[in-house]
C-alpha cells in the first residue's frame, strides 16, 4: 500500500461542447479523508470524479495528488483507482483474474500476481469464490470483487461512483458500513459520489455538496446538516424549512412575498434592505402552539401527515408558505392528533434561526 | 377438459414452425440420404441399398482434390473476412463516436448486398481481365510488361470474389456483439493500467468471441457450400465441392450428387461443431 496523499482541485472547469459540467471548483481533500461529493443528477459530481481519475480531462484547471500535479496523466499512474457504478467487472474473467487485472498489465508473473490477487480477495472475504465468474456473484459479492480490484494497486485514493445505488435498502446499509470499516483500515482517502443525504451523512468527513457545477457547501455532514450555507443545501439535505424573501427594511427580517415578515439576526456584512434573503429553521425545532415571539412564527393549515415512525412529519401551509413541515416526536404527535385542514399555531426560538447565504457566484 | 385443451392450444401454436421444418429441413434432408444410396444409369434411378456411390466418392482421387481446394478456399477466406471484418467492425463500434453516424456507416456497409451476387461477381471482370481496368493501368504506368495473367480465371480471383460477397457476414456478427460491450469495461481496464493493445487482447477480444464464431459459421458453411463462384471466377480452371454436385446432377447422377452432399453436409457440421466448441454463442442469440 502505498502513503495516503491529499487530493487538490484547483479551479478546476469541464465543458462538453457548450455546456459547462463543473464550473470552476477549488477543493482540497486531506489525505485520509473520507469524502462524499453529494448532489442530484446532473450536478457535476460524477464529471468531477471522473477527471481526478484520468477519465476525463479537466478543460480548465488543474489536479493535483500528494503534491504532483496528475492533470495530464493517464489514470493508472495517477496513484488513484476508480470503482465504477456497475462495477464493471470483466465477465469473461475469474474473480482472481478480474482482482489480478493490473498486475498482468504491469506485465508481473502469473503465480506471482495470483497470490497477490487471492491475498486481496481473502481481505475482503472472497477467496471462496476465486475462480467463479462476476456473473454468478450477487451485488454486495460483487461489489467487494470490484474493491478488491481497485485497491490490488495500491492506490493513495479510491474513487467510488456511487458504489451503492445498484443494491436493494439493506444490503445497502450493511455495505456503506463495510466501505467506511475498510476506509478507517487502509487510512487512504475515499472519495464517493452519492446522491443520497443520507448515505453521505452516514460516511463522510467531508462533505462536498455541489448544484449545476459549482460546489454550495463543502463542510464535516454535521456543519453541513445543522449550518447549511444555502437555500440549496438546506432544501436538499431536507428536514430544513426554508423561508425566502427581501429582506426588511431594518436589516433584521425578512419579508415573504404575502407580506408576513420573519425575524432573524443581522447579517454581518449588511445588505441593502430589498436584497434576497433567506433563513432556514429545521422541521424538528418547531413547536405547535401560541407563546413564540412576535417574528418567530405564524399560524398556517395542516396539510399531509406522514408516519415515519419515531417522529411524524406534519405539513403546514400559509399564505407565502408552502413545503413547510414540522417533525414531531411520535408520543407528542399522538397526544394531541392533528388532522388536514386544521389551523395551527406554530412557533420556534430565536436560537433556531439559521441565516442562509447567497449561492457562490 | 379445459387443461386438456390448454395443452392442445400449446401443441397447436407449436404445429406452424413443426411443420416447415419437417417439410423443408427433415424430408429433404432424409431424401437426400434415401436417394444417396440408390443405383442409377444413363436414364433412371433405381431404388436400391447399396454403398457405390459413397465407395465411388471416397476412393477417387479427384474428389480428395477437390475436397482439399474447397477446405482451403474456406481457409484463407475466412481467414482474410475476419480480419477485414473485426477491423471494420472494430472502428464502426468503438472509433465512430455517434450513434447515427454508425448506423449511417453500418447501412453503407450494406448497400452492396442489395445486388445480387452474380452482377458482383461480373464486375469484377471488367477491372481484372487481361485487357482490363488494372492490367491497362498497370502497363501504362510502365510497371509491367505483360498482363498479369493470375487477375482473372484465377485462384486469387476465387478468392478475392469470395471475400468481397462474405465479408458482411463477418462484419454483422462482430459488430453486434462489440456494441454490446459496456464501455465502462474499457475505461475500468484503461484504470488498470491497461494501453490500448492490451485492451484490445485481454478485454475485446474475449468479448467479441461470440460474433467471431457466428461469423465464422456464416462463412464456413457459405464458402464450403458455394459452386457459382468458384466456376465463374476461375472460369472453370478450379473445383469446388459444389461445382462437383452441380456436374453430376447435370449429368442426371442424382444418387451421386446426393452422396456428395451428405458428405459435405458431415464436413460442414463437424467444422460447426469444431468452431462452438470453442466459442459459447448461446448468450448472443
Amino acid at each position: 500500500m502505498s502513503k495516503p496523499a491529499d487530493v487538490e482541485l484547483i479551479s478546476v472547469t469541464k465543458r462538453y461542447g457548450g455546456t459547462t459540467a463543473v464550473d470552476r471548483i477549488t477543493l482540497r481533500i486531506k489525505a485520509g479523508t473520507y469524502c462524499c461529493l453529494l448532489g442530484p443528477s446532473g450536478c457535476g459530481k460524477t464529471s468531477t470524479l471522473r477527471m481526478i481519475a484520468g477519465h476525463e480531462t479537466a478543460t480548465e484547471g488543474d489536479i493535483r495528488l500528494g503534491g504532483a500535479v496528475v492533470t495530464d496523466l493517464p489514470p493508472a499512474r495517477r496513484g488513484t483507482s476508480m470503482m465504477f457504478q456497475n462495477y464493471a467487472l470483466f465477465p469473461h474473467l475469474t474473480l482472481v483474474d478480474n482482482v489480478a487485472f493490473s498486475l498482468k498489465m504491469r506485465g508481473e508473473p502469473k503465480a506471482e500476481r495470483r497470490r497477490k490477487a487471492l491475498e486481496m480477495l481473502e481481505l475482503m472475504q472472497m477467496s471462496a469464490y476465486a475462480d467463479r465468474r462476476p456473473a454468478q456473484l450477487s451485488g454486495g459479492q460483487q461489489q467487494r470483487v470490484a474493491l478488491a480490484r481497485a485497491l490490488i494497486t495500491g492506490p493513495q485514493a479510491l474513487l467510488l461512483d456511487e458504489p451503492l445505488s445498484a443494491l436493494d435498502p439493506f444490503l445497502k446499509i450493511k455495505m456503506r458500513q463495510e466501505l467506511k470499516r475498510l476506509q478507517l483500515d487502509l487510512g487512504i482517502s475515499f472519495i464517493h459520489v452519492t446522491h443520497s443525504q443520507e448515505e453521505a451523512m452516514a460516511l463522510a468527513d467531508l462533505v462536498v455538496v455541489m448544484n449545476e457545477g459549482r460546489i454550495e457547501q463543502a463542510a464535516p455532514p454535521r456543519e453541513i446538516f445543522d449550518r447549511p450555507a444555502t437555500p440549496f443545501v438546506a432544501k436538499f439535505m431536507g428536514d430544513h424549512n426554508v423561508i425566502a424573501g427581501r429582506l426588511g427594511p431594518d436589516g433584521r427580517s425578512v419579508e415573504i412575498p404575502d407580506g408576513a415578515s420573519f425575524a432573524m439576526p443581522a447579517a454581518d456584512a449588511a445588505p441593502a434592505p430589498g436584497a434576497p434573503a433567506a433563513i432556514a429553521v429545521r422541521a424538528d425545532r418547531i413547536r405547535i402552539g401560541d407563546g413564540g415571539e412576535p417574528g418567530f412564527g405564524f399560524t398556517g393549515l395542516v396539510g399531509i401527515v406522514e408516519y415515519r415512525g419515531q417522529r411524524v412529519q406534519v405539513g403546514v401551509t400559509a399564505p407565502g408558505i408552502d413545503d413547510f413541515s414540522i417533525l414531531l416526536p411520535e408520543a407528542s404527535f399522538f397526544g394531541a392528533p392533528l388532522k388536514r385542514g386544521d389551523a395551527v399555531p406554530v412557533h420556534w426560538q430565536p436560537s433556531d434561526v439559521h441565516v442562509l447565504g447567497a449561492t457562490p457566484a | 377438459m379445459t387443461r386438456i385443451l390448454s395443452r392442445a392450444s400449446a401443441y397447436l401454436q407449436a404445429l406452424p414452425l413443426t411443420v416447415i421444418l419437417l417439410f423443408f429441413l427433415v424430408l429433404p434432408i432424409g431424401m437426400l440420404l434415401v436417394v444417396s444410396f440408390w443405383d442409377y444409369d444413363f436414364i433412371r434411378m433405381y431404388p436400391d441399398f447399396i454403398w457405390l456411390n459413397y465407395d465411388e466418392v471416397v476412393n477417387s482421387a479427384v474428389t480428395w482434390r477437390v475436397y482439399g481446394n474447397t477446405l482451403k478456399y474456406c481457409l484463407i477466406v475466412w481467414a482474410l473476412c475476419l480480419f477485414i471484418g473485426f477491423w471494420v467492425a472494430y472502428f464502426l463500434a468503438f472509433h465512430v463516436r455517434t450513434l447515427t453516424m454508425q448506423m449511417a456507416l453500418f447501412l453503407i456497409c450494406t448497400v452492396p448486398f442489395l445486388t445480387s451476387n452474380v452482377i458482383r461477381m461480373i464486375s469484377w471482370v471488367p477491372l481484372l481481365g487481361r485487357n482490363g481496368l488494372l492490367n491497362q493501368t498497370l502497363q501504362n504506368m510502365g510497371l509491367i510488361d505483360e498482363p498479369l495473367e493470375f487477375l482473372l480465371f484465377s485462384d486469387f480471383a476465387v478468392i478475392l470474389a469470395m471475400v468481397h460477397l462474405f465479408t458482411l457476414f463477418m462484419v454483422v456478427p462482430i459488430f453486434n456483439t462489440m456494441m454490446r460491450i459496456d464501455r465502462s469495461l474499457i475505461e475500468a481496464a484503461r484504470d488498470g493500467g491497461a494501453n490500448g493493445l492490451q485492451i484490445l487482447w485481454n478485454v475485446i477480444i474475449p468479448l467479441t468471441k461470440p460474433g467471431i464464431a457466428i461469423g465464422s459459421i456464416f462463412i464456413v458453411t457459405l464458402v464450403m457450400g458455394d459452386f457459382v463462384t468458384t466456376r465463374f471466377m476461375s472460369g472453370g480452371q478450379s473445383a469446388s465441392v459444389g461445382s462437383i454436385i452441380s456436374n453430376q446432377m447435370g449429368l442426371l447422377q442424382y444418387p451421386s450428387a446426393a452422396a456428395n452432399a451428405v458428405i459435405l453436409l458431415i464436413i460442414v457440421l463437424v467444422m460447426v461443431g469444431a468452431i462452438l466448441r470453442f466459442v459459447n454463442i448461446r448468450k448472443e442469440l
